[in-house]
């Protein structure tokens, strides 16, 4: 029962679309984010992850459906200062120092944090006196976190935050993110790396070619999408002798490699060698977003949806 | 206003060198270089350090509204624009603070260059000095909205032509380095029709203590009347909040 539970949700996405052109960016997506999560936004480059975000944030009108954001439209969700984002584009303007620029955004916002502790917080402290124009592409990423966290909003909104950093600078990033949610923010980030997602995420929401096709539990998406494949050169092999391998769902073959997608890779890869004694050209590798999705959201259906909408 | 965005704006501004040298410096530099070698000299009705002081204001607080208003631009294509539409920052405190700034320099060009004219000469009372100023401050209203929309209509790599051409087009046939293509017939008739001439002239018709004729203030206000509804379209078309 949740009919005593007053307080708005974080986030309401309901029948969300929008199009550019033939291009359908987002299919109706229905999304609800209680306040205090932090949700990923994982799907490949065109999956929608950005235009999604855009709409919340209003940058983006939809053509249809709504967003709301405490029972707020993003308007005054921006015009209260309860909403905050980094968005993937645009660098820093000219001629302010970090400080200034960071002190700048915390004066538009009505509860900011401390400048020196969003400074701190994003990695920035050594940088607070270094002109906007004279930072590396890291440092600059570094600086809009700072300008997202000096806003200090109930709900904050990443767009690919890690894109650009190095893995040192990853590793503060989801730190100093940590301490963010830590404090009863809502965070929700887009990103296409499966694992920053599983390690950083209550709850992880997989889009695909604008529609939402998993939601869960990292643990629940990891399973279904981290499939491994075994891939491998043996040209007398019969498909459905791999097939039936413990471990394998499926199995392709291309020239004279094949390659067995595994529920199990650790079983199939025991199956297999105990069955051929030579296996060359052995390779092991967890199967990129694209392919999983590709698995999972049924393919050929939707090849065929998608050209009766171009049609229509 | 927001007043601390505000003076960072200030800020930004006053760190930009090119903004500085072609609003403050250029004028005041061509005005000791022009005029100086005739300083006894009369144009148009007026001593030519009068006139030329009235001419490179006019040159310099254009090129402070303009170029002000234009920097929108540049702020839209580095996606701050963006970042601030998702601050409670109003739409109007950004626009206010482009514009206030634009104006802020402008005075500061009047100033410096009624310092020089004053250096070389030019006496006037002090409801002349009042009349001008405030006469050029009114002329300057279309100009600072055409500057404006360039802000949002032209791209980063066409804004230096756009906004260079503009005001080189504006000041020449205005009549700000000194000399105007026409005095007579249907060109000076297209030349009063122009803000800029009208702003060159608050030079001449503060001698006295007297404002623009009539067809100065239709002049002004028509551009005004033009511009701001296009500028406000441009700019809505920009900001719109969803």
């Amino acid at each position: 029962m949740t009919t005593n539970d007053t307080s708005p949700a974080a986030v309401v996405l309901s029948q969300l679309s929008k199009s550019y052109g033939a291009v359908r960016a987002v299919r109706s997506i229905d999304l609800t984010i209680v306040p205090g999560e932090t949700v990923a936004l994982l799907g490949p480059n065109g999956a929608g992850k950005s235009t999604t975000i855009d709409m919340v944030l209003g940058l983006t009108r939809p053509d249809c459906g709504s967003v709301s954001l405490f029972g707020m439209s993003p308007a005054e969700a921006a015009a209260t200062g309860v909403v905050g984002g980094m968005l993937q584009t645009g660098s820093l303007v000219e001629h302010l120092s970090v400080r200034e620029l960071v002190t700048m955004v915390a004066s538009l916002y009505p509860r900011p944090l401390e400048v020196a502790e969003a400074l701190s917080l994003s990695g920035c402290s050594e940088l607070a006196n270094r002109r906007t124009k004279k930072l590396s592409g890291g440092q600059a990423q570094r600086v809009r976190f700072a300008i997202a966290l000096v806003a200090n909003p109930d709900l904050l909104l990443l767009d690919e935050p890690t894109a650009g950093l190095d893995v040192e600078a990853r590793r503060d990033f989801w730190a100093s993110m940590r301490a963010v949610a830590a404090r009863g923010k809502t965070v929700i980030f887009a990103t296409h790396y499966l694992e920053e997602a599983d390690a950083f995420a209550d709850r992880i929401v997989l889009l695909a070619r604008g529609s939402v096709v998993a939601d869960g539990a990292p643990g629940e998406i990891k399973a279904r999408v981290g499939a491994r494949t075994i891939r491998a050169t043996l040209p007398g092999a019969a498909l459905t002798t791999l097939r039936a391998l413990e471990g394998v769902i499926a199995a392709d073959r291309r020239g004279d490699a094949v390659i067995l997608t595994c529920s199990d890779a650790e079983a199939a890869l025991r199956a297999l060698l105990d069955r051929f004694p030579s296996v060359p050209d052995l390779e092991v590798r967890g199967a990129g977003l694209e392919e999983a999705f590709f698995a999972l959201t049924g393919d050929e259906t939707d090849a065929n949806d998608d050209e009766l909408q171009e049609v229509r | 206003m927001h007043p601390v965005y505000f003076r960072y704006e200030l800020l930004r501004s006053f760190r930009n060198w090119r903004f500085i040298v072609f609003s403050l410096a250029y004028p005041v530099v061509l005005y000791f270089v022009v005029t100086g070698p005739q300083r006894h000299a009369h144009f148009d009705g007026v001593a030519f350090p009068l006139y030329f002081m009235a001419g490179m204001a006019a040159v310099g607080t254009m090129i402070a509204v303009i170029s002000s208003g234009a920097r929108i631009a540049a702020d839209r294509s580095v996606g701050w624009t963006r970042q601030l539409r998702i601050t409670p920052l109003t739409p109007g405190d950004y626009l206010g603070a482009k514009v206030v700034c634009g104006f802020l320099m402008a005075l500061l060009a009047i100033a410096l260059v009624s310092l020089s004219g004053t250096a070389l000469g030019v006496r006037l009372s002090a409801g002349e000095w009042l009349t001008m100023i405030g006469l050029m401050v009114v002329g300057l209203v279309p100009i600072a909205v055409l500057g404006v929309l360039l802000g949002h209509v032209v791209t980063p790599d066409s804004l230096a032509p756009a906004v260079g051409g503009t005001i080189m087009l504006l000041a020449l046939l205005g009549g700000a380095y000194g000399f105007l293509v026409a005095t007579s017939g249907a060109v000076f008739d297209l030349i009063k029709a122009l803000p800029s001439y009208w702003l060159v002239q608050a030079g001449k018709t503060a001698l006295g203590g007297s404002g623009w004729p009539a067809e100065g203030w239709i002049v002004i206000a028509a551009w005004t009347a033009v511009l701001a509804p296009l500028a406000v379209l441009a700019y809505q078309r920009d900001t719109a909040r969803v």
